[in-house]
């Protein structure tokens, strides 16, 4: 009751919630009418046809990579900023920072030039008869830089606040560092761990930017759904770009719910720990 | 055995995974960096300043700070609004609004882009009364103003809230017993409580906004010269194969990524500054003590 003292509640409510209105709600509800507008039987051609299906397959399978991939570089570059202290460490820890620092397209050339034939990686890997650029490898590297830091950044908090107690009760008791790793500190980083993939996926599965320069875009092979949304815009074919973009809607808010979800839980796991 | 140390602290396995680390992270996160700065400047410097010379990049570049000037502003008062709404006072359905903040940071941004198109687009719902008033919205700079609103929004209220709810209002009380006015109370005592964070929240929002690509390339139209932001010129002259341009734009853009990373390291040692720099769909998934996710 003694925080109505404070004035300044329906004028800042008021703006905030005409703005978001005006900004965010509006536009969302723009693009799921459009979308409603269609037959069901239309909707579901354009959004199951072979083209479409192919993007989902894509972009799931490039992100599931991307993820797996920022899994364990991000778990390993956590570990060594939290546990380890060496010359360059602020400096490591402020580039994790770089990928959402760095505008997409930017980042999205700098890879393409990076892998492309001619290019420092590209040269190397050549002679292998690997190819990134213009491959679905090359959409996997590029949401994996667009999504590093996630990963980091949630392990890094819970891993600091991880008592030493934990570990020495088990190490005590004979356990390798391994074992103890394995056994007890893993599962204690986990909720965190599973929330930095869900944030990490999920950027993934939106990525633009950085991806069409180096995918190639070639229809069934490497183009990604939020590219076919783009090119259905731009052939004013508008039906296709609201069912297409509908539906990134819905992976989108789908996975809104499980970041939300394992936070909840993450919020509890660290209570109880 | 035990008394080695904790667990990892082993010299091989720590020098192994301190190899790893700083190896992956030169290799995958700063050689972009370093391949910009190379191809830029790789036909000399002048071939560099003639590129960013160039009449369409220059405009670009005064597009992009226009939109900055305009978008960042904006959105640091409805974070200001926001905050002060959420960390002052409590009310039901507080979770669906910070929920609702969050939004544009789960959608992609083609999506975002898309659905300003059926906003304001001759097929969009408002589209017969623009067409009827005469008003051109999309692929003019207005729509480049805003997607780019939509993009950036929660940027400064997601530095505030957190903050602004550890902080308490005890201050705020004081003020208003002592006499003060509503406005008095929050530029003489919540703004110096806040400025850093402010700060930071509007150096985010900023890089964001001039770096945004896909958004602003499904709204802008991409008419050159007159509707290009830098990053669309980026792809522009990189689509037209020339290299040192689009290296030379993109390195302008690089240059305030680092600058953008080089605050973040400056105001944090005034503390109460969030840790990442973008974009999760969750604001407290950072789970420190702070509880923000920045």
């Amino acid at each position: 009751m003694k925080r109505h003292v404070l004035p300044g509640f329906s004028l800042t409510m008021g703006l905030t919630l005409l703005y978001l209105v005006l900004i965010v709600l509006l536009p969302l509800s723009a693009l799921i009418l459009k979308a409603a507008s269609l037959e069901a039987a239309d909707y579901w051609r354009i959004v199951s046809s072979q083209r479409a299906v192919a993007t989902y397959r894509v972009t799931l399978t490039a992100a599931a990579w991307a993820t797996l991939f920022n899994a364990v570089f991000g778990l390993t570059l956590a570990w060594v900023l939290v546990r380890y202290s060496f010359p360059g460490k602020r400096l490591l820890d402020a580039v994790v920072d770089l990928p959402f620092a760095l505008p997409t397209a930017v980042a999205g050339v700098a890879l393409t030039a990076l892998f492309a034939q001619t290019g420092w990686y590209g040269r190397l890997l050549a002679p292998l008869g690997i190819s990134v650029a213009y491959t679905p490898v090359g959409i996997a590297v590029a949401m994996a830089f667009t999504s590093a830091p996630f990963v980091v950044r949630t392990i890094q908090p819970v891993l600091e606040d991880l008592r030493p107690e934990v570990e020495e009760a088990a190490q005590s008791l004979g356990a390798s560092d391994l074992q103890v790793f394995a056994r007890v500190i893993f599962p204690l980083i986990f909720p965190a761990f599973l929330a930095g993939c869900a944030l990490a996926f999920a950027r993934s599965l939106g990525e633009f930017g950085a991806i069409v320069f180096i995918a190639g875009n070639l229809p069934f092979r490497t183009e990604i759904t939020a590219l076919l949304a783009y090119i259905r815009l731009d052939e004013f074919d508008y039906p296709a770009a609201a069912a297409v973009a509908s539906v990134m809607l819905g992976a989108a808010f789908v996975m809104l719910l499980v970041t939300n979800s394992i936070q909840f839980w993450v919020q509890r796991h660290s209570e109880r720990a | 055995m035990a008394a080695a140390g904790r667990v990892g602290d082993g010299p091989l396995l720590r020098r192994i995974l301190i190899a790893v680390a700083v190896t992956g992270t030169l290799v995958f996160l700063l050689a972009p960096i370093a391949v910009i700065g190379a191809l830029a400047l790789g036909s000399g410097i002048g071939a560099f300043l003639d590129a960013i010379a160039q009449p369409e990049t220059l405009h670009a570049i005064g597009l992009t700070v226009l939109t900055a000037v305009v978008v960042v502003p904006i959105n640091v008062v409805f974070g200001i609004c926001a905050a002060w709404a959420i960390a002052k006072f409590s009310f039901p359905g507080k979770r669906l609004l910070l929920t609702l903040i969050e939004i544009p940071f789960s959608v992609s941004p083609i999506v975002a882009g898309v659905m300003y198109i059926f906003l304001y687009g001759a097929q969009g719902l408002f589209g017969p009364w623009l067409q009827e008033a005469g008003v051109q919205v999309m692929f003019t700079v207005w729509a480049i103003f805003l997607v780019s609103l939509f993009v950036t929004c929660p940027f400064v209220a997601r530095e505030l809230i957190p903050l602004m709810q550890a902080q308490g209002s005890e201050e705020e009380e004081a003020a208003l017993t002592l006499g003060a006015s509503g406005f008095q109370t929050f530029v003489r005592v919540t703004l110096p409580n806040i400025k850093w964070a402010l700060l930071y929240g509007a150096i985010l929002c900023n890089a964001r906004v001039m770096g945004e690509f896909g958004a602003v390339s499904v709204v802008s139209g991409n008419v050159r010269g007159q509707t290009n932001t830098l990053p669309l010129q980026v792809e522009l002259l990189y689509n037209s194969y020339n290299t040192v341009g689009a290296f030379a734009a993109a390195s302008t853009l690089a240059v305030l990524a680092l600058l953008t990373l080089g605050a973040k390291l400056l105001l944090e040692r005034h503390g109460h500054v969030g840790e990442a720099l973008d974009a999760a769909p969750v604001p407290s998934t950072r789970l420190s003590l702070a509880g923000d996710r920045a």
